[in-house]
């Protein structure tokens, strides 16, 4: 047995490691989902409605099914009967969304009224194309923000509908320094560069599902309550996820296959095209919010409050949060926040990075930074004068809470104090020049999963766990992990992820993936070592431990638990021609033990650029006479391109979790939280103009001018 | 299934040929706008004839001391041509400006000239568009615009040309030049596009089964001192909201000649004459570049949310001229 | 061209990676689908499928273009080069190597186009091809350096959503033989990550 190799040995986990997966990913010789062979392979074509709202009156398949190679339409007419009367993995109802052909309702554009299967895909798009749907059109309203009496108050993925303390007049009206603004974000899609896949088929009475998402328990148990199947009959796999964000999860293509895999009894594929995504592939409400900031002569709160009005669809109430941050960024005396939604005849949003912290972020860190600008303190001095020493809302102690240290460590790299705050005075050139700041925060939790370690009788070790690796690192993270709770070298650890049959496990999303699969890999191997400490020997198929978090996770001690960091940006602006460009980017994060700072830092950065690309490019436009979005694609909908980032930093200082067995807490997602309002408080600093309303586009800037 | 034919031609006389031969039938060059634009089901023909192979694809300087360039030269050669760069580096700047390597290593010349307007509701074929079906109407009028024309639009159409370009080629005052059946002909620039009108989906002068077989640049010396700026809403791989080809030749602090053409402000490249008449013997300053720019831009009709480009198009003569005007005197 | 009795079918044979592959294609098929449906090589990504992602790059006579946009009936006859062909057997290419040490990605759904896209332009660079952010395109001013912005540039018609590029350019200019202006690539003194496993 040389499992147990005593003596000095690096820690895998702090030391950089490149993908295990990564030659496979350099050469093309991963497989994703929709590229996996099957034999009898047939293609499905989803038919999306052309009409925002109304009544599909029919669907004339018959000319279709005359198609060469066509082998079925499947409509609400003909769609075996599914249930949506559950609760899934994630503690939520399901969006009925994914219910398929159940019903001749169109509640938005791009509702999904027909799937057309045939051998070829050539041969389905152009079926698909041809099929006649008609009918019957009703008014529709798409208009957002608008006056809308008829908003709801409700919960979110971030916590309560609303958070009330203290007399917000009464502070206010004490208040030395009032700041009252609006600030707005657009709709936004995730737009994973894979888009969604999927191939179902019966196999020996078992529904195999390869598909592309962020948990295969969380599909294959709403696909088994869908379809009314034994949990254990229905298997989903997903090994290579080009993407994700938030939007792969159930979504109408896994259930459509479903449906036709078991009615003609063969494999069928279904692809989204990059123009049904934005359809069906959920995104990111617009959101408007109010802030309303009052502070003593000193730039201490008197009062706070964020209101944050989102948009759901008519079928299914999911509430973009944005008024969560502030619940644990910045106390006062009198501290109200709101989360507001409602209804219109558009597609469900979802989780899409970051939910809720990254517009809300943008809307509090850019009145924090209007509030220190009227204060004339540095708005760093500003934020660190308003540490709170618990949790603003719920009373509680913070975890660790190391934001000052963030700002510090990046004030020092940025050279921040050697700015000068007065704004619209740097020029070189046709750019005028600004520096900004802004704090970050994100939840940082666990969730139960479990793992099983296997001992092999090589002196290898092999860990299968349901973990995603969405583009996280999460495979090579929990190799690391793994080898550190074995004490072997890497290159003997072998992880396997990616397959509902290996037992529940928590999802890639929530910024929670890799701590919850880390707990249950250190929990499952320090119990075999256990076993092989007893020195029988390992049986020719090994020895096998699995572990279950469950009760452990359950006995975490109620804390503010959060990753913190700060935020900064440098810009250039033409004001002749509107054009912002990001010059130099720094991200400084406490976000628990880093297990991989190689792929730490790409992720971290990637936030940060999702941050860039939400301040001055991303924006959904949706036609309020049409009902559905103008230029649906990613030429009209533009994300950051290679030019438009510069040189992003993101480091982290020392802040390991006291409750995680590993120390971690989780960064896939803090690294957009704040990014857009440091790049929009650098554009002020610039400029001497406000932007309020993301994106900052060239026609913003050049119609808002410089406040000379 | 409808029956979609491909013929690969090695002539122009046989690409006319086969064109000719069915009424459903389009010329295929480097395939970047038609290949995407079957896709969306805004364009359907019935058969392809493919002219990347014909002998057209070489640079050659003209005896006036112009350049011909071939209808198939690639945007990349094209861009790369050392002549180009040296006589009308805004052309080579132009051409880099647009879409990204991989689509001008397949666009040609002479399809990024037909190439077709970029306007979401055009590509969306589940809704109405007065160019790609007349009489159903625009809705960009009343709905998405702020990246729609400002000049030479009408109540039926406000699309825009999407090329970079042919606002250079327009600057240089280029000439095209087609084969029919009946044989070649010749049309400027400048007379190339149709006004919009009540006719959105009639877009050009050529006449139908006419082949681009070229264009050629008449010389131009003031050509060697110019540039081609291109503002969009990010900083690479997206169509103009607003862009200026300019070529400026000073003398003795005298506007002697002056080229002006914008780009994403109208049905077709916008040559700035009445801009460049007003320069042209005046001084070379901010002042008059701006008044020549608001000269050119007072017919201007812009609609709710594309006012903006007026502001732009002034701010980038402006901008263009005088750093042109320095480097001319430096 | 082969004839074929359907109009809107033809044989043809594809030369790729250095092998002849025939088939019989429908007119409408793409390269890109030629590739990951009919000939099992799936390395080139499907992206948007209409030029505007850049993640079904390959090397037509040694040039980058779209697979995406780019009929097979119409590549007959052209030398293809896709990523399963980037490497010289078991041998890495150097852009290849260089995105798997500087982590030049993350999800790796666009890393086959970025890296044919990085391979081409290398080329590019090298035939003396200005870009559009190269100061003077003028012949007389000769090439320009390889500098971070010029990567960043000519590397923009390949999108990466989970924002990979600071590493695609370190990658690139490692690739190219460059000191990358981009900043300290991991690994190197500079970079912190020594530091933070010392600390861990």
């Amino acid at each position: 047995m040389t499992a147990l190799t005593t003596g000095a040995r690096a820690s895998a986990v702090g030391t950089a490691h490149t993908r295990v997966e990564g030659r496979d990913k350099v050469t093309g010789a991963a497989r994703y989902a929709g590229e996996i062979p099957f034999d009898g392979l047939a293609h499905g074509w989803l038919v999306l409605s052309t009409i925002t709202r109304g009544r599909v009156l029919s669907v004339d398949a018959d000319p279709v099914l005359g198609m060469t190679g066509v082998l079925t339409v499947l409509h609400h007419g003909n769609a075996p009967r599914v249930d949506i009367d559950y609760t899934g993995v994630l503690g939520m109802p399901p969006d009925p969304t994914i219910a398929v052909f159940q019903h001749d309702r169109v509640p938005h554009a791009g509702w999904p009224v027909a799937l057309v299967v045939a051998e070829t895909s050539e041969q389905a798009r152009e079926a698909a194309e041809s099929l006649v749907v008609r009918y019957e059109e009703e008014a529709h309203d798409v208009t957002f923000p608008g006056e809308r009496p008829d908003a709801s108050t409700g919960p979110g993925p971030g916590g309560p509908g609303a958070t009330e303390k203290g007399d917000l007049e009464a502070e206010l009206a004490a208040s030395a320094f009032v700041l009252d603004a609006e600030y707005s974000t657009p709709e936004e899609h995730h737009n994973s560069m894979e888009p969604h896949a999927v191939t179902a088929l019966w196999d020996g009475g078992r529904l195999e599902v390869v598909d592309s998402n962020q948990g295969t328990v969380w599909v294959a148990d709403e696909l088994a309550k869908l379809f009314s199947l034994d949990p254990a009959s229905v298997r989903v796999r997903s090994e290579h996820v080009g993407g994700g964000f938030g939007s792969k999860g159930v979504r109408a293509h896994q259930v459509a296959a479903v449906m036709a895999a078991t009615s003609l009894s063969r494999p069928v594929r279904v692809v989204m095209t990059r123009r049904q995504m934005f359809s069906l592939a959920g995104y990111r409400s617009p959101t408007t919010q109010r802030v309303r900031l009052g502070a003593d002569a000193e730039g201490r709160l008197r009062a706070l409050e964020h209101r944050c009005l989102s948009r759901t669809s008519t079928v299914y109430e999911f509430i973009e949060s944005g008024a969560g941050p502030a619940r644990v960024m910045y106390d006062a005396p009198a501290h109200h926040t709101e989360n507001q939604v409602v209804e219109l005849d558009v597609p469900s949003p979802t989780f899409m990075r970051a939910p809720g912290e990254a517009p809300g972020s943008f809307a509090l860190e850019s009145a924090i930074d209007e509030l220190a600008e009227q204060c004339g303190i540095d708005p760093i001095e500003l934020r660190l004068r308003n540490e709170p020493e618990v949790g603003p809302v719920s009373g509680l102690p913070f975890s660790t809470r190391n934001l000052p240290a963030c700002f510090r460590e990046g004030a020092r790299r940025f050279g921040w104090a050697d700015r000068d705050p007065r704004p619209g005075v740097r020029r070189e050139g046709r750019w005028l020049l600004g520096t900004g700041t802004a704090a970050a925060s994100f939840f940082a939790g666990a969730a139960p999963s479990t793992a099983a370690v296997t001992a092999e009788a090589d002196g290898t070790f092999t860990v299968r766990i349901n973990a995603a690796d969405i583009g996280t690192g999460a495979r090579t993270a929990l190799t690391l992990v793994a080898a550190d709770a074995f004490e072997v070298p890497t290159d003997r650890v072998r992880v396997r992820i990616g397959d509902s049959d290996f037992g529940p496990a928590m999802i890639a999303g929530g910024s929670m993936g890799t701590r919850s699969w880390a707990w249950a890999v250190t929990a499952a191997a320090g119990e075999l070592r256990e076993r092989l400490s007893l020195g029988d020997g390992i049986p020719p198929e090994g020895i096998t431990v699995r572990s279950d978090t469950t009760e452990a996770v359950g006995a975490l001690a109620q804390k503010e638990r959060h990753s913190f960091g700060a935020q900064f940006a440098e810009v250039a602006v033409d004001v002749a021609t509107g054009e912002v460009r990001v010059r130099r980017m720094l991200g400084v994060f406490a976000a628990g033990r880093i297990v991989n700072p190689l792929t730490a830092r790409g992720q971290f950065r990637g936030g940060m650029i999702w941050g860039i690309s939400m301040a001055l490019h991303e924006e959904a436009v949706r036609d309020r006479n049409t009902g559905a979005l103008y230029g649906a694609d990613l030429a009209g909908y533009h994300v950051a391109t290679n030019a438009d980032v510069p040189l992003v930093e993101a480091d982290w200082v020392d802040d390991p979790d006291p409750d995680d067995p590993v120390g971690i807490k989780g960064i896939g997602e803090i690294g957009i939280v704040g990014a857009a309002a440091a790049v929009a408080n650098a554009v002020w600093h610039a400029t001497g103009v406000r932007h309020r309303a993301l994106p900052i586009r060239p026609d913003r800037v050049l119609t808002a001018g410089t406040r000379a | 299934m409808r029956e979609f034919g491909y013929e690969r031609a090695v002539d122009v006389s046989g690409a006319l040929a086969l064109l000719d031969a069915d009424p459903d039938a389009r010329f295929l060059g480097g395939g970047t706008n038609l290949v995407d634009l079957m896709k969306t089901g805004v364009e359907r023909p019935g058969r392809l004839v493919d002219v990347r192979e014909l002998p057209l694809d070489r640079v050659e300087p003209t005896g006036a001391g112009g350049l011909r360039i071939g209808a198939t030269v690639t945007n990349s050669d094209l861009a790369a041509h050392p002549e180009v760069r040296r006589r009308y580096p805004a052309l080579t700047q132009a051409v880099l400006a647009g879409a990204s390597g991989q689509l001008r290593n397949m666009a040609t010349v002479g399809g990024n000239l037909l190439q077709r307007t970029r306007c979401g509701y055009f590509a969306d074929v589940s809704g109405p568009c007065n160019k790609r079906v007349p009489g159903s109407g625009c809705p960009a009028i009343e709905g998405e615009h702020h990246n729609h024309a400002v000049l030479g639009a009408s109540g039926h159409c406000v699309a825009t040309h999407p090329s970079d370009m042919g606002v250079a080629l327009t600057a240089f005052g280029a000439v095209v030049e087609y084969e029919t059946a009946d044989g070649a002909g010749r049309v400027p620039l400048g007379e190339f596009y149709l006004p919009v009108g009540d006719t959105p989906h009639l877009e050009t002068a050529l006449p139908a089964g006419a082949l681009i077989t070229g264009v050629t640049l008449p010389a131009a010396p003031v050509a060697a001192n110019s540039r081609y700026r291109k503002v969009r809403e990010r900083a690479s791989y997206a169509f103009a909201i607003g862009s200026i080809a300019a070529a400026l030749d000073v003398r003795d602090g005298v506007v002697h000649e002056v080229r002006l053409a914008f780009g994403a402000v109208a049905s077709r490249p916008w040559r700035a004459q009445v801009a460049e008449r007003a320069l042209t013997g005046g001084p070379a300053d901010a002042g008059a570049f701006a008044a020549a720019a608001d000269a050119e831009l007072a017919a201007a009709r812009p609609l709710p949310h594309n006012g903006y480009k007026v502001t732009l198009m002034r701010n980038l003569v402006v901008a263009v001229l005088s750093e042109l005007a320095e480097e001319a005197t430096r | 061209m082969a004839t074929a009795p359907s109009p809107t079918y033809s044989a043809v044979t594809l030369n790729i990676n250095g092998e002849k592959h025939t088939l019989t294609v429908d007119h409408r098929t793409t390269l890109l689908d030629a590739l990951r449906e009919r000939l099992d090589m799936n390395g080139t990504k499907k992206g948007c499928d209409q030029g505007q992602c850049g993640a079904c790059t390959v090397l037509i006579d040694k040039r980058r273009a779209v697979s995406c946009l780019q009929l097979a009936v119409a590549a007959e006859g052209r030398e293809i080069t896709t990523i399963e062909g980037v490497a010289e057997g078991e041998q890495l290419h150097p852009v290849q190597q260089a995105f798997l040490d500087l982590d030049g990605y993350q999800c790796g759904y666009c890393t086959p186009g970025q890296i044919c896209s990085a391979v081409a332009l290398i080329e590019e660079h090298a035939a003396g091809w200005p870009s559009a952010v190269t100061d003077d395109v003028r012949p007389e001013a000769g090439p320009p350096p390889l500098t971070a912005d010029e990567i960043r540039e000519r590397m923009s018609g390949n999108l990466c959503r989970c924002g990979a590029y600071v590493s695609i350019v370190q990658a690139v200019a490692r690739a190219a033989g460059i000191a990358s202006e981009a900043g300290p690539v991991p690994g190197s003194a500079q970079d912190g990550s020594t530091r933070e496993g010392a600390a861990a």
